[in-house]
């Protein structure tokens, strides 16, 4: 069973303005029937002020589509079209407080429904951007959709290149041999040999360089420091006490300190970092530290 | 109330009998069976023992046909590059399209190595065609791989009959058989199966145990070569304690092979019948006359598989599901697609998989509950609307990308 959050279950279990809205102006409908997920999202919007005044949601799929059916809805309620538009996939799976990577495609559905709504609210035709594919790196998110794009796009001859250009295998590297995979079909389809020790594509080496720990710590102090606020807002914080190679060690203050949902917490900035430093890293609670750790980083 | 564990089709509790004959082999006989001392005294002969009792419960000719390994897939990979390594020629093989995952992945790893898969499909009720079996059979053919049962529906293949044209054909023949074993009575000494897999924690046997049957004068080529284990087909050091746990596990079976194929073959019935009486727009998949007596997999329409279980699952009730979000894939599953079931359906099959260990009470309490879950789901779904679902639902929700 998926490890899904406090607030995942809690939405799926009790979930919020489920049902078409009556009297709606605005109807987004999006999802796919074979992946096993679709939403249907209604609004009612105010025509002089459009402000959203009610919304409602129906959705076909799992525990985590409902959620996140859900708690966009709540999120939301009362907004402006064009603050709603701002609302991002992450905003909702951050609402959650995370979803698990194979999962993060019911909160991209959320916002698309939600850009297909006002769309047809504002009577222009929405098209969605994205096809996917099966989900290939897991510590990314990356599908082989995705992949086999970027590979077409930049001429991608070597997982490396693909790391480069997707982050896709850049993490726990179990994926590798898949990645290898799509990379032998699509060369095969251009009329070339996978050659597993290829040199990776010039340009890239020279911009992709690893990072320095210092730029790594900024790196990490930045991405802390965006995900503060949401932190304050339930009481607590996080505070970043020693970098080690690719292991932060965070102290969870406040509310958070002792909370249940710390775990939940960190694995959720672990995420946020993964993404943002295009690298693996681990964040583990300050007091698992190890000692030799204190001494060497001191 | 207390939990109901309905999803014996994925594992098993072990038998207390079975935990009370393996503690020995923990910590009084743990020498190592090629030994010559007292602590590895009684282990030979229990391993002789347990390999005996499988052989009885499956109807094998001789106890050395029987090969333990570490489970069910490590068994079906054995049986399978065995017989290609033992004949490079033949350069083809039979498959079905609703394998388990341990034949199906190898398969298409295979194929990537330049080896042809037939793939034999299903019709909706899940039967193969024996027909189109024979078409495909040939001298390029190196071995046939046909599970005895399907592990989500229950559904039983002929096995028996196909192995025979297989023999015709001079080709060998494996069956996957971990669902069948101790379900259903076999005799494999009147049989031409010349391979058969089974995994001991499917039959209240411990995980990490499982066993290759290997008929007598079958070309073999070990997948682990080493020390003389196994009559040297399949090295290393055995589990032993498993063993014997496995051993006894299989005499358990066939004790109650009887009580399987009526009490809790009548607890699957009432179960199914209760559900798809009580709630609209539910049908069973499989062959429905032909079926193992513990498993029932019924879809409900307009809802998705993952949301039934998690209610189910607060409501202490255990079992699995064909939607694709269960397993985090894109698809639901290959056999609902192989049976051609609409994607409506597909996603919401719930896989009700029954042992010794329930009861009739059980059942109840899972019929009180069910209407209640798939109404509580139904009333989200953008195909239903009140009562039933919305008129032509395949036209009136057109989600983009659909």
């Amino acid at each position: 069973m998926w490890d899904y959050s406090q607030k995942v279950k809690d939405h799926f279990f009790n979930p919020k303005n489920a049902g078409a809205v009556a009297g709606a102006n605005a109807i987004g409908e999006v999802g796919s029937i074979s992946c096993g997920d679709a939403l249907r999202l209604t609004l009612k919007v105010n025509e002089e002020s459009e402000v959203i005044e009610d919304a409602g949601f129906q959705t076909f799929g799992c525990g985590s589509a409902i959620a996140s059916s859900s708690v966009l809805t709540e999120i939301i309620k009362g907004m402006t079209l064009d603050d709603a538009l701002k609302v991002s996939n992450q905003d909702i799976a951050n609402e959650l407080d995370g979803l698990p990577p194979e999962k993060m495609h019911c909160s991209v559905m959320g916002r698309e429904a939600l850009q297909a709504a006002v769309a047809n609210y504002r009577g222009e035709e929405w098209k969605d951007d994205h096809e996917e594919g099966a989900l290939i790196c897991k510590c990314f998110a990356i599908d082989a959709v995705m992949i086999e794009e970027m590979i077409w796009a930049n001429k991608l001859r070597t997982v490396e290149d693909v790391t480069n250009f997707t982050k896709a295998g850049g993490g726990c590297a179990a994926c590798h041999e898949d990645i290898e995979g799509i990379l032998e079909r699509v060369l095969k389809e251009r009329g070339e040999t996978f050659d597993p020790n290829a040199a990776p594509i010039e340009a890239v080496v020279m911009e992709k360089k690893p990072l320095t720990n210092l730029q790594r710590i900024k790196k990490i102090e930045e991405v802390l420091e965006s995900l503060r606020p949401q932190l304050m807002a339930d009481g607590g914080d996080v505070e970043l006490v020693e970098v080690v190679d690719n292991t932060a060690y965070v102290n969870m203050t406040g509310a958070c300190n002792g909370c249940q949902m710390a775990a939940m917490t960190i694995a959720g900035i672990q995420q946020r970092l993964m993404e943002v430093l295009g690298e693996f890293i681990r964040v583990i609670p300050a007091s698992q530290m190890p000692k030799v750790a204190v001494a060497a980083g001191g | 109330m207390s939990d109901i564990y309905l999803d014996n089709n994925a594992t098993t509790k072990v038998d207390p009998l079975v935990v009370d004959a393996m503690l020995p082999f923990f910590t009084e006989q743990f020498g190592n069976p090629s030994s010559i001392h007292k602590f590895a005294d009684g282990v030979a002969k229990a391993l002789k023992k347990a390999r005996q009792q499988v052989q009885e419960l499956i109807g094998a000719e001789h106890d050395s046909e029987i090969i333990f390994t570490s489970c069910g897939t490590e068994s079906d990979s054995t049986a399978i590059l065995s017989a290609i390594k033992a004949q490079p020629n033949k350069k083809e093989i039979i498959t079905t399209t609703v394998e388990h995952p341990a034949i199906l992945s190898l398969c298409e790893y295979l194929e990537k190595e330049g080896y042809t898969i037939h793939r034999l499909p299903v019709d909706k009720c899940g039967r193969l065609s024996l027909d189109a079996y024979k078409k495909m059979l040939s001298d390029q053919v190196a071995i046939v791989s046909v599970m005895w049962a399907n592990n989500e529906t229950g559904t039983i293949f002929p096995v028996v009959e196909m192995a025979e044209m297989a023999h015709a054909a001079g080709v060998m023949f494996h069956t996957d058989a971990v669902q069948a074993v101790g379900k259903i009575p076999m005799m494999l000494q009147d049989t031409k199966i010349d391979m058969l897999s089974i995994s001991g924690h499917k039959l209240h046997a411990p995980k990490g145990i499982g066993v290759l049957y290997l008929r007598r004068g079958t070309r073999f080529r070990p997948l682990l070569r080493g020390g003389h284990q196994e009559r040297g087909r399949r090295a290393g050091t055995e589990n032993s304690a498993s063993i014997v746990g496995l051993g006894k596990a299989c005499e358990l079976a066939l004790e109650y092979m009887e009580y399987e194929n009526i009490q809790v073959k009548a607890m699957r019935d009432r179960l199914e019948r209760g559900i798809v009486e009580q709630i609209p727009h539910s049908f069973i998949t499989g062959d429905l006359n032909n079926r193992l007596p513990n498993t029932t997999d019924i879809a409900f329409e307009y809802i998705e598989g993952e949301a039934i279980l998690m209610l189910l699952n607060k409501a202490g009730i255990a079992a699995s599901s064909g939607s694709a979000c269960t397993s985090g894939s894109l698809e639901p599953s290959h056999v609902m697609r192989a049976m051609d079931i609409p994607y409506t359906a597909a996603h919401g099959t719930i896989r009700f998989s029954f042992s010794r260990y329930n009861t009739m009470h059980e059942v109840d309490e899972v019929l009180k509950v069910m209407p209640g879950i798939v109404a509580t789901l139904r009333k989200l779904s953008p195909y239903w609307d009140g009562n039933g679902p919305v008129a032509n639902p395949e036209q009136a929700f057109q989600p983009t990308y659909a």
